[in-house]
């Protein structure tokens, strides 16, 4: 089982998108998925029209008191399903506070999952905080969203800095250009730029595109409602080299 | 079978089952919306099992599904449940029949694998499906719950068409919502919870008994008072008919088990035609004995190598000196060797001496009439009787100095009466037969160990003759068969150490006792 996460400090920048249709497309090539929606905004949820509420909130996933395998909804995509967020999951920084090792809680509470899933992706509230630092230590490969513009990308080299600085387990990190607009010519140019300075720019970036917004009305994935979009292509493109990042191997069914 | 899964049968009512998927769109409420799963698809199903069913007697199900996304392998338990599942790369699909070994490797292959060993894997039915798909939708328009349903045609091992079957499968998480969909279905005309799978319904609509071993050898069901000639007839005719069931397997190569099983049956007919002919109408026996003992003798020379093949990675695993990648021109000439004796074989199986041995035997065991006044039980008695005896003469006169022959003699006297004890078994009640046979097999697993290894030693021997002759192998080669052979003589030396404790079992007053009695339970 590999374990993405779609991550960034900053809201709004295409994370729940990302995570949304990658794993619809994980799940088409034949992967047994989970996404966990940890947003307590709930937006992956709504988007697989799923009501974002678990029993016993986070609080109880957290501590164990309530399984996860019982919380899990399927989606309407087979091979897909997903851990609904809830309203409380806000307070989940405070839950893992007062949890043993909190910054390995994630990731502890996953390894049960193993058997029965591929690929987990976790769509991540926008912070940091102790929930991102359990995030961060959990995931083999986090998939970072990138406004192409100079406070993002220095964002991203704080990020990189600080996972370089874990002991042990340190995920492997995939930047990609999200909400990207050929027309501003500081995107055009960082998108130039930056893969010569860093080798950890997908090829794939993720334009600003009204289908994209379409989600919330389709309540679905571009990739299921939109196949053929320009959208829907780059996030194909980037699934492939996220597969490969992650050294993810054939599914076996 | 997912969580809550229903599995109902369409009766006459409910046609050709696209009906009730329209009647239930009809029946939808605000909270229960539906939506159409597009145009039905075609699915092909291989259901594959070995000859003698051993993954349906293990409760398990494979299945090879042909729909239109990429063909796969199912292994599913007798519960429904996905054991393991295959992705099939379409333009290796596998050719049926195929063995463990062969299938691609991974979980599918580790579940199937120990359970078949050597056995090949057939298709045993054949259907294709046309599936019509249903959704059912929340409030949300999330769906809760697919329907499913199946018009299903068997088109092998015959042509029959089987009622529609209809599933629901509850949406993980939605298992509450989904029993509205239940309930709707509940009220609708003709339909009916299904209590069984679609293989079985398959099997049932062509006529199949999944289960059957038309190929083993195995006691027929007798009557005491039965005249002994026509039920020996019984008996051989059984036998027949499993040398026949087994031919198709051998002449196509389809694994080694088949062979086996018709040796075995030539074996016991040879046995019975010795020890039981004189039963049987005048001349029977001597007219068909020579050719039984050719059909033997036909089938020897394979089924020698077959042993060598299937026990080879055993015997290059208890190299100490020499490795096995020395061992390869022995391997090769074993398999160039085997496929010489299989071209011999089969000719032999499709020639007309064969088949008029079948057909002469089979309207002679056809016109086999009651004779005087012997029933099968007194046969069973006489004849037992005698084999115990002999057996126990020539085994009394081995000693320590008696040649490897002398065992041998005594190893041939043991399958005699063990195959007169079984071919007779259904006269006696089985805890005891299973008793009275105890030491016998003891006995004949340490003849058995002694006789191969020496028969072994001897083929080594030759084979590493004749590899030296051709030119064929290297002193490495020639050095790790010699050290096969130092491991046969071992083992055929601690064997000759059992015999004497094994015998002395054997001949004992509480097994003779034993083995007597069976022949005063056959009378009772």
């Amino acid at each position: 089982m590999k374990i993405l996460a779609t991550y960034n400090i900053k809201g709004g920048v295409g994370k729940t998108a990302a995570a949304v249709n990658l794993s619809y497309l994980a799940a088409g090539d034949g992967y047994r998925v989970l996404l966990w929606d940890l947003d307590p905004q709930g937006a992956a949820s709504f988007l697989f029209r799923i009501k974002p509420r678990v029993k016993g909130g986070g609080k109880a996933l957290i501590r164990g008191q309530r399984l996860i395998d019982d919380a899990i909804k399927g989606t309407d995509f087979p091979g897909l399903d997903l851990l609904p967020a809830d309203f409380t999951y806000r307070n989940l920084d405070l839950v893992l506070d007062s949890a043993k090792q909190p910054a390995k809680r994630l990731a502890s509470l996953l390894t049960p999952l193993r058997r029965e899933y591929d690929v987990v992706v976790l769509d991540c509230p926008p912070s940091i905080s102790l929930l991102s630092e359990s995030v961060l230590h959990a995931a083999d490969l986090l998939l970072v969203p990138l406004i192409p513009t100079t406070l993002s990308v220095r964002t991203l080299d704080q990020l990189t800095g600080f996972v370089a600085g874990f002991n042990g387990h340190q995920p492997d990190i995939l930047a990609f250009f999200s909400m990207l607009d050929r027309r501003k010519r500081l995107h055009t140019q960082i998108m130039a730029d930056l893969p010569a300075r860093r080798c950890d720019v997908a090829a794939a970036a993720i334009p600003a595109l009204s289908v994209i917004e379409q989600m919330s009305v389709q309540r679905a994935p571009v990739s299921a409602f939109a196949p053929r979009s320009t959208a829907a292509r780059q996030y194909r493109e980037l699934w492939h080299e996220a597969r490969q990042r992650a050294r993810l191997p054939d599914p076996a069914a | 079978m997912a969580a809550g899964e229903r599995e109902y049968v369409l009766g006459d009512v409910a046609g050709a089952g696209s009906h009730v998927l329209r009647a239930l769109a009809a029946a939808g409420s605000d909270r229960l919306g539906w939506a159409n799963g597009g145009s039905a698809r075609t699915i092909r199903r291989t259901w594959l099992d070995t000859f003698d069913w051993r993954l349906y007697r293990a409760g398990l199900t494979l299945q090879q599904v042909i729909g239109s996304g990429q063909p796969q392998l199912l292994l599913t338990d007798a519960g429904g449940a996905v054991v393991a599942a295959e992705r099939l790369d379409a333009a290796s699909r596998p050719r049926w029949p195929r063995l463990a070994a062969q299938l691609p490797a991974g979980p599918l292959q580790a579940a199937v694998a120990p359970v078949v060993g050597v056995r090949a894997l057939l298709p045993v039915a054949r259907a294709i499906s046309k599936v019509g798909e249903l959704q059912a939708l929340n409030e949300d328009a999330k769906t809760i719950a697919r329907l499913a349903v199946d018009r299903m045609a068997v088109t092998y091992p015959a042509r029959a068409s089987v009622p529609a079957r209809l599933t629901l499968v509850p949406v993980r998480g939605y298992q509450g919502q989904a029993g509205q969909v239940d309930r709707a279905i509940g009220t609708l005309p003709g339909v009916s919870a299904s209590h069984g799978s679609a293989l079985e319904a398959a099997f049932a609509a062509a006529g199949l008994r999944p289960g059957d071993q038309p190929g083993k050898s195995a006691a027929v069901r007798l009557a005491p008072e039965q005249p002994a000639a026509t039920a020996l007839a019984a008996i051989l005719t059984s036998l027949l008919d499993s040398i026949e069931a087994n031919v198709p397997g051998t002449v196509r190569d389809v694994d080694t088990e088949f062979l086996h099983d018709l040796r075995v049956a030539v074996r016991w007919t040879r046995s019975a035609l010795k020890l039981c002919g004189d039963a049987l109408p005048a001349g029977l026996a001597v007219e068909f004995r020579p050719e039984f003992r050719w059909l033997g003798d036909l089938t020897t020379p394979t089924r020698d190598l077959d042993v060598f093949l299937l026990g080879y990675e055993r015997m290059t695993s208890r190299l100490v000196g020499a490795s096995p990648a020395d061992l390869s021109p022995f391997r090769d000439f074993l398999t160039a060797s085997r496929a010489a004796a299989y071209h011999q074989l089969a000719a032999g199986l499709r020639s007309a001496r064969f088949g008029r041995l079948r057909s002469n035997w089979r309207a002679a065991l056809a016109g086999v009439r009651p004779t005087g006044r012997l029933t099968v039980a007194g046969l069973a008695d006489i004849k037992i009787a005698a084999a115990h005896h002999a057996a126990l003469r020539t085994g009394r006169k081995i000693t320590a100095s008696s040649p490897p022959e002398s065992l041998h003699d005594l190893r041939k006297r043991c399958k005699e009466l063990r195959y007169l004890v079984e071919m007779f078994g259904s006269l006696h009640d089985p805890a005891r037969l299973s008793l009275a046979v105890r030491e016998l097999k003891a006995l004949q697993d340490c003849l058995g160990e002694f006789q191969d290894a020496q028969v072994q030693r001897a083929e080594i021997a030759s084979m590493a003759a004749q590899l030296l002759d051709s030119q064929s192998a290297s002193a490495p080669t020639l050095l790790a068969m010699g050290e096969i052979v130092a491991g046969l003589a071992v083992r055929q030396s601690r064997a000759r150490a059992q015999f004497d404790g094994r015998f002395a079992d054997f001949a004992g007053p509480g097994s003779r006792a034993r083995m007597g009695g069976l022949a005063r339970t056959s009378r009772a």
